[in-house]
Parts: structure tokens; C-alpha cells; sequence
């Protein structure tokens, strides 16, 4: 079963074929919503009827394009607040443990890495409903207590932005720490022993060094923010980020203008992706 | 850190200690632990009159009195125990034939591939299969073009469906894993195996298996945990009758209003999936910290 070992012809064949079906189902639906943003009818399904770039730049109803339709691209933008957003905290926080986790040695540190990636197995609805039931109890017991009404704890971004925090910092602490765990120590030893505070050797030497581990972190948490649909669900107010104003959408049956606007995230992702490799390579 | 700083500036060690701990407890204790425990307490109210609660089981007695509750709960445990397992049967031949029979620019290229689809939203990758499913889509219109069929038929809105979805929405977390055990499984090892006289069952078993075992346990519980706790797929897949929990979830909290009743099925869903991870684990003897990192 390797190379390197005779097995038949036809075994190989057929070996080959099952990878290559593999393939063909992978690619299959993304090609499917790729082609069919050109289609030139109001449902995206068969039959063709005729290419077009209307979904994408047409200004007038019932064809409305992406560029022109308002609430779609507010719900990017939207996303994107929230993504950046998430992406800065999860990151600091992310490096705080890395450090920590990395570096320090303290009683229970076991425990609490366990509890640092329990985030990984709760599903994201689930997540959601408990951060959405603890911030009401928080924001009733304030209101009660002192009449007044913490906006940012009733569903709406702030709480979107909270709850995504809550697990995608699991997953860039991991990226973090990998990095952190291959540093030669011996480095910012040396920088402080040519003069410099434990900060600035962190600061000049270690910071620097994790640098492409934090953009590849920065990276996968922006994607996951803006892709997220479980936990944002749960937590969303009355401004639909992309993924739930695209739902809404889709229950109802909507245009190819979805179409338009999935290429165009298969384009970002692509660009994020290329992104993310280049800063690997460099890092080698 | 050497000897001699840590001997001069204990306290400023001990406060550094504490600057990195302090961010950490309060995230997992405001956001992960708390949240839980509420929702915990939430889930025992029962609520008598207005702002009036007494503590009481009925909510989770109303799910096992209730046979929707309790056959949607055990068909979507079902349901992503098969999605698991048959992602598994797919995933792993691929994943083989990547990190064992390619070497150099089309291994990697071909591992790349795999990772596209999961760099688009999973709300994208539900959409195309809806696409090519339903009635005036690609394999119905096939089927009629082929003579197969005579009338447009629907594939979408039933199990079938939900589980081509699941598993290819999960396929990544599958094969990533599973690519990256193999891929450290020494090639000569295979190769004693069969001169030892085994054939490609007995290496599959004995070699291979043992030595990916990691890697499958890790696949597994990633790949049960979004099946079990996904909501996207089930929903535009299985239309209105895709019966699934998390859909329950969501129809007593922001449906229904009913918080409760609602927090009573968020902890029977955790309790679920920690039960058959922590199955998993204990009967793979894999550690939770090693699978997870």
C-alpha cells in the first residue's frame, strides 16, 4: 500500500478514481455557486439562461446587483466591524497566554489549560444561548438595582463581538503558543544581559520573532469571526452581520445575487489565504 | 530567565505571573464558566407568575415526557454519530493516499485542495449543495436529461441531504488530522509489516491504525462536535422538517421566549457531547490536551 510496494493495476486505478471522485465532490458546490452568479434568471438553478453580470453591478430592482444592493453591503461592513474587532482582542489575549502557558509555571496550570480549550468542544449555539442568558442576568439584576439599562449586554454587536471572542481566542492562543514553544530562550537572555528590562527583550526580540504566527492567528480569527453563524445567531440584535442577513435571505428563496456575493468571499478568503501562506514561507 | 534575576526581583516576577493570569480568569470565568452555570440555574426555574420562580426539574421532565423533544435529541445524536463515522470511512483513504502515496509538489498541492472549501463560509458550502440538489437543480435536471427520470425530482428537504451536507462540511477537520498522523508513520515500517508476511489487512490493522489512532480520535470528536452542534446544515437542508436539536434551542430561546425550557436543552445537549467525547477518549485512551492541540 505505498509506493514502493508492487500492488495491481487495477487497484491503483481504481484507488486513483476514488480520490479523484473525492475531489470532484469537494469542488463541486463551490463551482456550482460560482457559475450560477452569471446566470441570467431570477433563481439560481437550471436552465441557463444566458450569462450575465447583472447580479453583480445591475442598480435597479428586481435585478438588483451586490454592488448596489444597500442592505447586503451593510451587512459586509457590518461583519467586517465585528471581525476586526474580535480579531484585536482575541489576539491580545491570545499572546497573554501563549506566555503564560509557555513561560510561567504555577500551581493548577494543567487545570487551567484544560479549561483554555474547553471552548473547542462547546458547540457554538450553545455557547451563545449561555453568554446571551448570563449578559441579561447581569444587565436585569443592574437595571434593578440602579435603573439603569446596559445597552451593550442586550443582543446587538457588542454581545456578537463578546461571543465570538469567547472561543475564537482559544484557537489563536494554540497557533500562539506553537511559535512561542520553538523560541530560543537563550535570545532574550542575551538582550538582557546587553542592558535591556525583561520587557524590552520581550518587546525587540520575542514580539518580532512571533510576529508571523500572530498575523496567521490574526488571520484564522478574522475568517472565523466573519464566517461564524452559530454563536452569532444566538447573540444578534437588530444589525445582521453577512452570514445571518444571507440566511434570512435563503429561507425566503433568494436571487443569484447571493451568488454575486459568495464569489466575492471566495475571492477575500483566497486573498487571506495567499496571505496566510506567504507570511508561513517568510517565516522558514 | 536566569538565576540571578529571579533571586533579586521575586515580587516583580510574581506580579508578572499575575498580569498574565488575570486576563485568563476573567475570560474563562465571565464568558465559558459562569455563563454555564447560569444557564444551569436557569434550567431548574420554573416559573409560577410573573418575576416569580420556584426551583423545580420540570423542565427537563417535559422533555422526557415529550416525545418530539426526546426523538429529535436522540435522532441528532444518531444521526452525527453515522455523519462521523462515514466522514471517517471517506476521509481516510484520501487522506492516505495523500500523506503515503504522493510525494513532493502534488502532495501538497493535493493537501492544499483540501483545505479550499473551508476557507468559504460554511453558509456558502450549504448554499451550492442546495444548488445542485433541489428540484430545478443539477441532478435532477441530469436525471431528466439522461431519461433517468421523467419529471423534476427533489433531493433536498430530507436525511440524505442533511448528511451530505454534514459530512462535507466537515470533511477539513477529518482529513487534516488524519493526513498529519500518517504522514509521521515511517514508510519502512509499512514495509516490514508485509515482509513479515502480512497482507495490506493485516498492516492496515496492525500498523497503520495503531499509529493514526490519534489522529482519528482527534477527527472524530471535532467532527461529532459540529455535527452535533450545527445549525446551518440541518436547517436549509432538512427544510422544515429536519428535526434537530439545535433547532430546538433556538426556537425556545428567540422563538418561543421560553429561557428555560430552553437552557434545559443547551444542558442536555453539553452533557451529551461531553459524555461521548469523554467516551471516546477514555476508550482510545488519548488524552484531551494531546487531541486538542
Amino acid at each position: 500500500m505505498i509506493p514502493t510496494l508492487n500492488s495491481s493495476r487495477f487497484f491503483k486505478l481504481s484507488y486513483a478514481a476514488y480520490v479523484t471522485l473525492f475531489f470532484i465532490f469537494l469542488m463541486a458546490p463551490l463551482v456550482v455557486v460560482a457559475v450560477f452568479s452569471f446566470n441570467d434568471s431570477m433563481f439560481p438553478s437550471l436552465p441557463w439562461s444566458g450569462g450575465t453580470l447583472d447580479w453583480y453591478i445591475n442598480d435597479t430592482e428586481p435585478k438588483l446587483g451586490i454592488f448596489h444592493d444597500e442592505e447586503l453591503l451593510e451587512s459586509i461592513w457590518t461583519s467586517v466591524s465585528i471581525a476586526i474587532a474580535t480579531t484585536l482582542i482575541s489576539l491580545t489575549l491570545a499572546t497573554c497566554n501563549a506566555f503564560l502557558f509557555e513561560r510561567e509555571s504555577f500551581p493548577a496550570k494543567n487545570l487551567l489549560y484544560i479549561l483554555m480549550l474547553t471552548p473547542l468542544v462547546i458547540p457554538g449555539v450553545i455557547l451563545g444561548v449561555s453568554i446571551l442568558v448570563f449578559s441579561s442576568t447581569i444587565a436585569n439584576w443592574v437595571e434593578l438595582q440602579f435603573g439603569y439599562d446596559i445597552e451593550a449586554l442586550r443582543p446587538g454587536l457588542t454581545l456578537v463581538v463578546i461571543g465570538q471572542f469567547a472561543f475564537i481566542t482559544t484557537i489563536a492562543t494554540l497557533v500562539i503558543s506553537a511559535r512561542l514553544r520553538k523560541f530560543d530562550t537563550t535570545l532574550e537572555e542575551a538582550a538582557m544581559n546587553l542592558g535591556a528590562s525583561r520587557l524590552t527583550a520581550i518587546f525587540t526580540v520575542t514580539l518580532p520573532y512571533l510576529k508571523p504566527a500572530i498575523i496567521g492567528a490574526g488571520i484564522v480569527s478574522f475568517l472565523m469571526s466573519f464566517e461564524n453563524f452559530n454563536t452569532t445567531l444566538m447573540l444578534v440584535g437588530s444589525d445582521a452581520p453577512l452570514t445571518i442577513a444571507m440566511f434570512d435571505r435563503l429561507k425566503e428563496g433568494s436571487t443569484p445575487v447571493l451568488n454575486a456575493v459568495s464569489v466575492i468571499l471566495m475571492a477575500g478568503s483566497a486573498c487571506l489565504a495567499l496571505l496566510s501562506l506567504f507570511v508561513q514561507r517568510k517565516e522558514r | 530567565m536566569t538565576s540571578v534575576q529571579s533571586a533579586t526581583l521575586p515580587s516583580a516576577r510574581r506580579i508578572g505571573l499575575w498580569l498574565l493570569l488575570a486576563p485568563i480568569l476573567l475570560w474563562l470565568s465571565l464568558l465559558i464558566i459562569l455563563p454555564h452555570v447560569d444557564m444551569v440555574l436557569i434550567s431548574l426555574q420554573e416559573r409560577v407568575s410573573a418575576r416569580q420562580y420556584n426551583v423545580s426539574l420540570d423542565n427537563y421532565t417535559a422533555f422526557f415526557t415529550e416525545p418530539l423533544y426526546w426523538n429529535t435529541f436522540v435522532r441528532t445524536a444518531v444521526m452525527s454519530i453515522i455523519a462521523t463515522a462515514l466522514t471517517l470511512l471517506i476521509a481516510f483513504p484520501v487522506s492516505y493516499y495523500i500523506a503515503k502515496m504522493l510525494t513532493g509538489r502534488v502532495k501538497t498541492v493535493l493537501f492544499v485542495l483540501c483545505l479550499i472549501p473551508f476557507w468559504v463560509s460554511e453558509l456558502v458550502r450549504t448554499y451550492g449543495w442546495m444548488i445542485i440538489l433541489r428540484e430545478t437543480g443539477l441532478i435532477s435536471t441530469l436525471f431528466q436529461w439522461l431519461g433517468l427520470v421523467d419529471q423534476p425530482i427533489e433531493m433536498l428537504y430530507n436525511d440524505v441531504a442533511i448528511m451530505v451536507g454534514l459530512i462535507y462540511t466537515s470533511m477539513l477537520f477529518m482529513v487534516v488530522p488524519l493526513v498529519s498522523t500518517l504522514d509521521s508513520l515511517d514508510n519502512s515500517l509499512i514495509e516490514a509489516g508485509y515482509d513479515l508476511g502480512g497482507n495490506s489487512w493485516n498492516v492496515l490493522r496492525e500498523i497503520v491504525l495503531p499509529h493514526a489512532m490519534p489522529g482519528i480520535v482527534s477527527g472524530c470528536i471535532v467532527v461529532f462536535m459540529l455535527t452535533l452542534g450545527n445549525y446551518l446544515t440541518p436547517t436549509l437542508l432538512g427544510g422544515k422538517d429536519s428535526l434537530w436539536f439545535t433547532e430546538q434551542i433556538y426556537t425556545q430561546f428567540i422563538t418561543r421566549f421560553n429561557w428555560e425550557q430552553g437552557s434545559a436543552f443547551g444542558m442536555l445537549l453539553l452533557i451529551l457531547s461531553s459524555i461521548i467525547v469523554w467516551l471516546g477518549l477514555k476508550l482510545t485512551k488519548q488524552s484531551f490536551s494531546k487531541v486538542m492541540s
